[in-house]
């Protein structure tokens, strides 16, 4: 421990990983409940199925705390635990489509995806017309709907608020992979939410 | 002068503010001149917004117990 209390403050996650490595069990207990709710959403989104993302969820943490002494501490120890549960998440998909394999590496149709179909303006706060609930309804059904070479790009980026090099890391993709795949996650979502959320009427083209 | 898809193109970087400012300003050209991609853009920044940092719900109590028993088992084992 001295050796890394040099610095004048010490970042409270990186103390309790330590901790967690000295096999003290109550840090390992802190960890996992900061971040198994990130790590079920993440899985439920790649997955699309309860059972597995909940079986994704405790092989991630049983995986995690058995290699606990493999985690360098160069990374986020989040970064980390996604990119195991997301190779859990892949192999459970991989299973379920014994067929054909599955991967977040694919290459993308650079065609149509890109061409935003629905152009109108938002009504000022959109969000205050729905209950939290409905809101939540409204988000997650959205990207669901996108292919799954997007979802974990997306929800890593833009919900969990990793910068673009932690989600490479985390996923195995290359920087320009992942911001190719923000983009069109992006616009897609733009897409759908313009939907929900467009003025309607002539309004909606009131920005012409 | 950007095309709208050359403008849609870099729309990520633009808004994530990762463009070189000679880029910026022509992207910032390209929306002053280009309604439809003002209003994409407004959007796009707008859905940026609404998911951004919104917390996971808890995992249900049962789920819960269930990951902490299947932990406990574990470290019993590794001891």
């Amino acid at each position: 421990m001295s050796a890394m209390s040099s610095p004048i403050e010490i970042d409270d996650e990186a103390a309790i990983v330590a901790r967690a490595r000295l096999g003290d069990a109550k840090a390992f207990s802190e960890l996992l409940r900061r971040y198994e709710g990130k790590i079920f959403r993440l899985a439920l989104h790649i997955t699309q199925n309860r059972e597995d993302a909940e079986d994704v969820l405790q092989e991630a943490f049983l995986k995690a705390y058995e290699h606990l002494d493999q985690f360098q501490g160069q990374s986020k120890f989040y970064t980390w635990i996604v990119r195991i549960a997301v190779n859990q998440a892949l192999m459970k998909l991989r299973k379920r489509k014994s067929d054909r394999s599955v991967s977040l590496d694919e290459t993308i149709d650079t065609g149509e995806d890109t061409v935003a179909r629905e152009i109108a303006a938002w009504d000022e706060n959109p969000e205050q017309r729905y209950s939290r609930e409905e809101l939540n309804q409204i988000l997650s059904s959205a990207v669901d709907d996108l292919a799954p070479i997007y979802r974990a790009v997306f929800v890593l980026r833009d919900v969990d608020e990793l910068s673009t090099e932690e989600t490479a890391e985390a996923l195995n993709l290359s920087v320009p992979a992942v911001k190719s795949r923000l983009l069109r996650a992006r616009l897609q979502l733009r897409d759908k939410l313009t939907r929900q959320f467009k003025r309607k009427g002539e309004d909606a083209f009131a920005y012409m | 002068m950007l095309t709208c898809r050359q403008f849609l193109d870099e729309l990520s970087d633009y808004l994530d503010e990762k463009t070189d400012p000679d880029l910026r300003s022509k992207l910032e050209q390209h929306i002053s001149d280009c309604p439809n991609c003002w209003v994409i853009c407004d959007t796009t920044k707008k859905t940026i917004r609404i998911y951004k940092g919104m917390d996971p719900y808890p995992i249900p109590a049962d789920m819960h117990a269930r990951l902490m028993t299947a932990l406990e088992h574990k470290m019993a084992k590794k001891g």
